[in-house]
């Protein structure tokens, strides 16, 4: 019989401990390096924009002489496009949704359908951008207005919606269901008066979250020609706009040129960080309140 | 009796049918509204890839195939314009892969860290900060490449551009990390403990668990992760636009500006190409190459995360 070489394994012992002991320090140096770049990421954005952030940046249109300079016109320009992506998303969304979860049969055209969200998922949205103006901007003659960003917009963000309300509908239980149809209800009235109703919440969190995204992206609006010129406040989706990320993206390429557009820059983050936390804190709360468990 | 509550059982029944056959039409028509909701989806696929094909057949009506993916010379302007793509796609690759040597790594180690050695606490605050990350335009990133991390390497490499391409990979890399480390967290978490606890019961440590158990197992995941890492690398846009200018130069050297097919895109646009020049069909040729290269990346990382899924 052979045993084990007790001094052997005590030598071991020692060594194979302390690699752990170090392996585990530096797994977690690892975990906090994210957590330092954003705090030297969010320092340096906020020192930055100290001082540049008053009433009068908020509430003053575009202009070139930096002290003068507000971004009224791009809040403005952020808010007209989600009031065309968030009911588009929402409708396109769980309207897609609700086919594949309660509609379709399980086979190849479903499967095909998923699959098909999930790469769309992966597309850059520089593509989107493509697809807008080559069909929305130009195909349609839209111009860069709000809709044709919208509608590029919703595109773009229209699988993270349809994924976050198919999981909402899959948690709805089965005996909700059963209950209802054991009601005499049909399989619409199920879904519209128990199935819906029960799954807002999950749908709603989807929907603010792509549409925190359409908010903070910037590459497809870039790609449909939104100007850097100092444009009028947007009335209705039928007006030219700017978004707050185009704004950030003009007075970075200018920074070189005008020192203070850096500051601009800066400041024009910080709000738009701001508008995004606020975004994600509503959907949070919605998902915490109202989400309950069966 | 009095009279109100006078019932006419015929026109209930009448009633009744009408209301039941409205109740069949819409049960008829719902699910072939929605069935073409879903199809929008498809649709949207459909036209990207129409738009990119047709216009990208004009395209290599002026331009060679042959020359275009082998040329090295990209001058889209002026009287003698070359399209070669290769000074892109070097750009593309090499940003890429530093984004992926900055976010494998870290990203690897940080979901070591919060599956296997941290305890439910400190994961339950560590993993929204990481989300935190993720959740951060990319057009901030790029305001951070450019006005941080470039002067700061400029500090420590002397010879670096004011616009190069190894800041806005390593940027990139950042903002890869939580990707990285949540989808190979979530692979690592799936390994059950029983798993675990055996190899724990043989005398292992914690890293020998890991390293021999645990990543083993999860392997078709984190691989997977590390491809979705590379395909969002390849088609990010801004960080790239805003901190490694546009300099066409085929070249490997990363302190020097470089361009990705995705800031190519972005340059052309901002000259507003007119329509019908070989400059704007040269947007869809390489739009259509970007395309496929991150379709391809996606294809693989369902195809890795299905095939060589360990069950339990």
């Amino acid at each position: 019989m052979k045993y084990v070489n007790e001094a052997q394994v005590q030598k071991k012992l020692n060594s194979r401990l302390f690699t752990n002991n170090i392996a585990k320090s530096l797994f977690f140096l690892s975990t906090l390096f994210g957590l330092v770049v954003l705090v030297i990421l969010f320092y340096r954005v906020i020192s930055q924009s100290l001082g540049w952030i008053d009433l009068q940046f908020l509430t003053s249109k575009l202009s070139t002489v930096a002290e003068n300079a507000g971004i009224m016109g791009a809040l403005l320009g952020t808010l007209w496009l989600m009031l065309v992506v968030a009911p588009i998303t929402l409708f396109l969304g769980v309207g897609t949704a609700i086919y594949l979860e309660e509609y379709a049969k399980k086979g190849r055209l479903q499967r095909f359908i998923q699959t098909n969200i999930s790469n769309l998922a992966g597309v850059p949205s520089i593509v989107f951008g493509i697809l807008g103006l080559t069909i929305f901007v130009r195909g349609f003659g839209l111009g860069n207005i709000v809709l044709a960003g919208g509608l590029t917009m919703s595109l773009l963000v229209l699988p993270i919606v349809v994924v976050a309300s198919q999981e909402a509908i899959r948690a709805v239980p089965s005996y909700l269901r059963e209950a209802s149809y054991g009601m005499g209800a049909t399989k619409w009235q199920t879904i519209k008066n128990v199935v819906l109703p029960t799954s807002l919440p999950g749908i709603l969190t989807g929907v603010i979250l792509a549409l925190s995204r359409a908010v903070g992206e910037t590459a497809p609006l870039v790609v449909i020609g939104i100007p850097a010129l100092l444009i009028p406040f947007p009335d209705s989706i039928f007006d030219k706009f700017t978004v707050l990320p185009m704004q950030i993206y003009y007075w970075t390429l200018d920074s070189a040129l005008v020192a203070e557009y850096a500051n601009l820059g800066a400041a024009t983050i910080v709000i738009l960080l701001i508008v995004l936390f606020l975004m994600n804190s509503i959907a949070i709360i919605i998902r915490n309140k109202f989400q309950r468990k069966y | 009796m009095k009279e109100g509550s006078k019932v006419n059982v015929r026109e209930m029944i009448a009633k009744n049918k009408r209301a039941k056959s409205l109740n069949t039409i819409i049960e008829k028509v719902i699910p072939k509204g929605l069935l073409f909701i879903a199809i929008i989806s498809i649709l949207t696929t459909v036209g990207i890839v129409l738009t990119l094909l047709f216009e990208t057949f004009e395209f290599f009506k002026r331009v060679p195939i042959l020359d275009f993916f082998t040329g090295t010379v990209l001058k889209p302007l002026g009287d003698n314009a070359e399209f070669g793509v290769l000074p892109l796609l070097t750009g593309t690759i090499i940003s890429s892969t530093i984004a992926m040597l900055v976010a494998i790594p870290v990203g690897m180690m940080s979901a070591i860290y919060l599956s296997e050695y941290a305890s439910e606490r400190v994961r339950k605050i560590l993993k929204p900060i990481l989300e935190i990350l993720a959740g951060i335009p990319t057009i901030v990133y790029g305001f951070f490449a450019l006005t941080f991390v470039t002067p700061l390497l400029q500090s420590i490499i002397p010879g670096l551009e004011p616009t190069n391409i190894l800041s806005p990979g390593i940027v990139m890399g950042i903002m890869i990390i939580p990707m990285v480390a949540s989808l190979s967290e979530d692979a690592m978490s799936s390994v059950p403990n029983s798993i675990r606890e055996g190899a724990l019961g043989l005398g292992s440590t914690k890293l020998e668990v890991t390293w021999k158990v645990v990543i083993p197992a999860a392997m078709s995941g984190i691989i997977a992760s590390f491809v979705l890492g590379i395909s969002r690398a390849i088609g990010e846009t801004m960080i790239v636009t805003l901190a490694s200018g546009s300099s066409k130069n085929f070249t490997f050297d990363v302190t020097q500006s470089m361009q990705t097919m995705t800031s190519y895109i972005v340059e052309v646009n901002s000259g507003d190409a007119p329509a019908g020049s070989t400059l704007y069909y040269s947007l869809y040729a390489v739009a259509i190459t970007l395309f496929v290269f991150t379709l391809v990346m996606n294809l693989l990382a369902q195809y890795i995360s299905r095939k060589f899924k360990e069950e339990y």
